[in-house]
């Protein structure tokens, strides 16, 4: 796809001096190397991450993806999944568009450079959003873990929204797991709640309601530490856009800056397709 | 100061309105095969539970593998390092996989061992 790529050139003039054996620009070049340095950053804590979960204490369960992750905005009940997919296929399109500012690009079309570059750093601001939502559940989270009086632990039907008091005519309690079919209701269940030896809703950096406090930790870092590339990405990319509208690449004769900006946003979401796998799927 | 001794590679990239069409479909067609793949994996997960409960081990592979179909499809096709020169593409790739490959051994390894240790205090 890049021009000098395709040519043939004999390895005796390229590797005589003279001329990059590589045929790629410094800049290019460059990119890359920093990409594979960050690539290396996501892969030491994806392989931290698998380790812990990896070695975990037998007497701890680690959280289910699905279980977790089971809202969407605007919908009640359970959708297992179905927002985070939304979210992947946000980013994974904003990727698309993306190689469609590159190509437009490589045709010296300024026009289209333009639309293709505006509609990724929207995909972008949409994947950001939705990480915000994301968040904002998992702090709050669904089903507080209840550990009674009796040593047994016990998970609220429903987490109360802030400021809301528990009202016990409609409170219940499900004992073992979320989804467990024993449930304990009404006055009954409220009594055994207000003797309950500890109470833990959503997560923060010590403790939460879904497994060991590792898991909430490395949710915090992995999907933060991505979140914070995204956000750059998406700054990268407006610059690049405003860059396009004022015509500099035109003057300079070629939109590489475009294909550079296009190389870090494609990273991005090459990192998420393996969060996505590692913290939802698997 | 002018430098002579920097080729411009940047300005051989561009191509004509022909070639553009060309590149264009197949970007179209890795993003389809993109979202399927996507859509494929969400499906999975959600009912490999009622289809075949007992096959965790194997599904988790299955996850895995389409994860890295579709890293390559990415790397190779959107981020074009498929059509840089060959050189280019391994002196990226090689060193970390190398690098990869051992510290998934590592850590599969270690937690292992330690997984067994920890059994021994249960």
């Amino acid at each position: 796809m890049s021009g000098e790529a395709s040519k043939t050139i004999s390895n005796a003039t390229l590797w005589g001096g003279g001329r990059s054996p590589l045929s790629v620009s410094y800049g290019k070049i460059m990119i890359w190397f920093f990409l594979v340095s960050d690539a290396l950053t996501f892969t030491g804590l994806l392989s931290a991450y698998g380790y812990a979960r990896h070695s975990l204490d037998p007497g701890m369960t680690w959280p289910i993806g699905e279980y977790v992750f089971s809202t969407f905005p605007g919908l009640s009940g359970d959708h297992p999944l179905m927002y985070v997919a939304l979210m992947t296929f946000i980013l994974i399109m904003s990727s698309v568009t993306m190689v469609l500012a590159v190509e437009a690009g490589h045709r010296l079309d300024k026009k289209n450079v333009v639309k293709w570059m505006f509609l990724t750093v929207v995909g972008g601001l949409f994947f950001l959003g939705s990480q915000a939502f994301e968040w904002a559940h998992f702090i709050h989270g669904s089903h507080a873990r209840v550990t009674l009086a009796d040593g047994r632990i016990a998970y609220l039907e429903e987490n109360p929204h802030h400021g809301e008091a528990i009202d016990p005519a409609t409170f219940a309690m499900t004992i073992g797991s979320p989804r467990s079919s024993e449930v304990v209701k009404g006055d009954e269940a409220y009594k055994l709640y207000q003797g309950a030896v500890s109470v833990v809703s959503g997560a923060n950096m010590t403790e939460n309601e879904y497994g060991p406090p590792s898991y909430a930790n490395f949710f915090f870092f992995i999907t933060g530490f991505h979140g914070f590339h995204v956000f750059s990405g998406v700054v990268i990319n407006l610059v690049v856009l405003i860059m396009a509208i004022k015509g500099v690449f035109h003057r300079r004769g070629h939109y590489e800056m475009v294909e550079k900006a296009g190389l870090y946003w494609h990273f991005v979401d090459l990192v998420w397709v393996f969060v996505f796998t590692f913290f939802y799927l698997v | 100061m002018e430098r002579d001794d920097i080729i411009e590679y940047s300005l051989d990239a561009v191509y004509s309105e022909d070639h553009g069409r060309v590149v264009r479909k197949k970007i179209f067609l890795v993003a389809a095969v993109l979202t399927v793949i996507t859509l494929a994996e969400v499906f999975l997960g959600i009912f490999w539970r009622s289809w075949m409960p007992n096959d965790w081990h194997w599904v988790k592979w299955v996850f895995i593998m389409l994860t890295l179909v579709k890293a390559s499809y990415i790397v190779m096709t959107f981020m074009h390092l498929g059509d840089e020169r060959r050189n280019f593409r391994s002196m990226i790739l090689i060193p970390y996989s190398l690098f990869l490959m051992y510290l998934v051994f590592i850590i599969i390894w270690e937690s292992t061992y330690l997984h067994q240790v920890l059994k021994i205090f249960l």
